[in-house]
């Protein structure tokens, strides 16, 4: 959970948004499945969840899909992910 | 055969048994999750999940015999909404009582989020999940091809088998 001002690595702008708030899972899981091909390879997807098991189910889905997992922080009960898509 | 190809997509192999609201959930939820990370993923409905196959759902619920379930009301404030309802037997064998239980756990699910089983299994269908209906189940509880959903495939133990051999996971719920 890094979001501190003036942090080393520096998250891409999204290249896509996808707001899954107010779904519990395994709804956040399969529309980021559906998001992450709707961006290039390369590319970055900026995911928002309210949903509390997605804090582990993001890093799960980003193991099992082979999708980098490039940040991730809590805000206002929000759960904000990056992700690049890599394949 | 997914064990023999490093590349080839993980496989689920699950087996619906029970074809309650409560226990409908597990399957479906399983098998769209993994289905939407490009997963292989086969559901076998067998015995009393056979009924999850059929054009209208009509799966219902009931704290009866059924002990862990709560009671909860979808309304009303927080502390009224966590409170567990202790619901003597006698009233949960009145007439109704299944319909009011269906529908409050309907009602709370909805309120929080979650997909009703009908969206899971349209999730299902468009994610090319294999839905497989028990032959023998048909056989004993006397259902017929045409009960079922256009997607659904008829097989029986051996070709659950077949499937299950390659997976990587498999759960009987």
């Amino acid at each position: 959970m890094n979001s501190e001002a003036g942090d080393q690595h520096i998250i891409p702008a999204p290249d896509k948004v996808l707001d899954c708030s107010g779904l519990l899972g395994p709804l956040p899981v399969i529309e980021t499945s559906k998001a992450i091909k709707q961006v290039e390879i390369g590319q970055v997807l900026q995911l928002i969840t309210t949903d509390p098991g997605s804090p582990l189910d993001m890093v799960a889905w980003s193991q099992l899909t082979g999708n980098d997992l490039l940040d991730s922080r809590q805000e206002a009960g929000k759960f904000i992910f990056y992700f690049q898509r890599m394949g | 055969m997914s064990k023999s190809d490093p590349d080839a997509p993980k496989r689920l192999a699950l087996i619906a048994s029970k074809g309650t609201l409560d226990f409908a959930y597990p399957p479906f939820i399983l098998a769209t999750a993994a289905a939407a990370m490009g997963w292989e993923v086969a559901i076998f409905f067998t015995f009393y999940g056979l009924p999850l196959l059929q054009h209208d759902l009509t799966a219902t619920v009931t704290p009866m015999g059924n002990p862990a379930m709560p009671m909860k009301m979808p309304f009303g404030p927080e502390s009224f909404q966590n409170f567990s309802w202790p619901i003597p037997t006698a009233v949960m064998s009145m007439p109704g009582f299944n319909s009011v239980a269906t529908g409050l756990m309907k009602k709370t699910f909805k309120n929080k989020g979650v997909a009703t089983i009908e969206e899971l299994r349209d999730m299902c269908i468009d994610l090319d999940v294999e839905l497989i209906g028990c032959q023998m189940t048909m056989d004993v509880f006397g259902f017929k091809k045409e009960d079922f959903i256009e997607s659904a495939n008829i097989g029986g133990a051996a070709t659950f088998l077949a499937y299950a051999a390659d997976a990587d996971v498999s759960l009987f719920v």
